[in-house]
């Protein structure tokens, strides 16, 4: 039982990296991953808001959308998983607010720290990308929070990761039409092949 | 501005892609065969364009404060219908890309259009704004597509250009072209060579 969670654990964290592996949240993966700190603070964002987006679009997948899941309602026949996509990103942009109001209330500091990446991360394609793949392999509840909670923290891994290689490469020559985005892409295609040798490790 | 700039400008001169690194997610998962470039290409095109042509048209009675929920419930409905779309006609190439047709939502293209042209402009000029942007996208996931799956495998589009050795022809597929990293060195290159011809472009330190 728990090594079964333990497994899906490390299987997320690293073997199906979001980042790296399905290329997920590229776009503020890139942008953002100037320096270490900033690359901290949205990791951590973004591992709170995964692990609890996750298991709530399993909960509304579960019991409102998929085929039969209205039965307790009375309604045993309707299928209404063709409005998936816009429920999850929904539920991801109001969970967003509300862990911003939260935080802001009872933990100042981290909301401070977290600061504009927060509302950031509706938009990011890790998020929406998380609640998806827990659709189509059909998780329990139990399952998607384990999922959502080693996806972000792969995601935040990578960041931090790639962060650390940039703050590096700022001592080194570049030829000047790569610098910046340029080696960043292939700097990111050298990581995710590192992260492909995971691919073989079967749990 | 005129219909041709609105179209072409963001091909070239600033393509969503190299320049503002826009809606990378997917131009990297789904170019290892052409089919699905050309498929996601034109899926983003008209997301784009349907979605900021809508926008623009009540850009005037969304209020300030929720118009990022606004354009994200217009973008996710323009997205289930091309999804519901693909499933019908394209079964076999939506099974494929899995995920990533939902995720246009995200694609940071959609929104960016939306909110920084869209918001302020009238639904003609939105419309042809998004499917410029859209177009840029889809070219550049073209050429990525077509180098990865034409030395990757030696073939366009499924059919046999190169002929492999593994057949009894004389070319030697590159496996890594297939391998999903290989995206990430073309697109840098392909940035590169932007950049060199386009020096404006490098951005500052």
């Amino acid at each position: 039982m728990v090594e079964e969670y333990l497994s899906l654990f490390i299987k997320s964290v690293f073997i199906e990296n979001m980042a790296l592996a399905f290329f997920l949240g590229m776009c503020t993966f890139l942008a953002l991953s100037k320096k270490i700190e900033t690359a901290i603070g949205l990791g951590i964002a973004v591992i709170i808001v995964q692990t609890v987006t996750v298991p709530a679009n399993n909960f509304v997948y579960n019991n409102l959308l998929r085929e039969g899941a209205l039965s307790w309602a009375g309604y045993p026949e309707v299928d209404l998983s063709f409005l998936g996509l816009i429920c999850y990103i929904g539920v991801v942009a109001a969970i967003v607010q509300i862990l911003e109001m939260v935080l802001d209330k009872y933990v100042p500091a981290l909301y401070n720290a977290l600061g504009i990446f927060l509302p950031l991360i509706t938009v990011n394609c890790a998020i929406l990308g998380g609640s998806l793949f827990m659709v189509e392999r059909d998780y329990t509840f139990a399952q998607s929070v384990v999922y959502g909670l080693g996806s972000g923290t792969g995601w935040a891994l990578a960041i931090v990761a790639l962060a650390g290689i940039r703050e590096k490469l700022a001592y080194s020559d570049i030829p000047i039409g790569l610098r910046g985005l340029g080696i960043t892409f292939i700097t990111t295609g050298l990581m995710a092949i590192v992260f492909m040798a995971f691919a073989g490790i079967q749990l | 501005m005129k219909t041709k700039e609105l179209l072409l400008d963001p091909v070239v001169k600033n393509n969503p892609i190299a320049l503002q690194v826009l809606g990378i997610c997917s131009a990297l998962a789904v170019t290892s065969q052409l089919k699905q470039a050309v498929i996601m290409g034109v899926a983003v095109m008209i997301v784009t364009g349907v979605s900021s042509a809508m926008v623009a048209f009540i850009r005037n009675i969304i209020p300030n404060s929720i118009r990022i929920i606004v354009q994200m419930t217009i973008a996710a409905s323009a997205v289930i219908v091309a999804d519901q779309v693909l499933k019908a006609y394209f079964f076999d190439v939506s099974k494929q890309m899995s995920v990533y047709i939902g995720l246009i939502i995200t694609n940071c293209i959609v929104m960016g259009r939306m909110e920084g042209f869209a918001m302020k402009n009238k639904p003609l000029a939105s419309f042809l704004d998004g499917v410029g942007n859209g177009f840029g996208y889809a070219v550049l996931l073209l050429a990525v597509g077509i180098v990865r799956e034409l030395f990757g495998s030696g073939k366009l589009f499924g059919v046999s250009i190169f002929s492999l050795t593994t057949e009894g022809g004389w070319y030697l597929s590159n496996g890594l072209l297939l391998l999903p990293p290989s995206a990430f060195f073309i697109i840098g290159v392909l940035i590169w060579v932007l950049r060199t011809y386009r020096p404006e472009q490098v951005e500052k330190e």
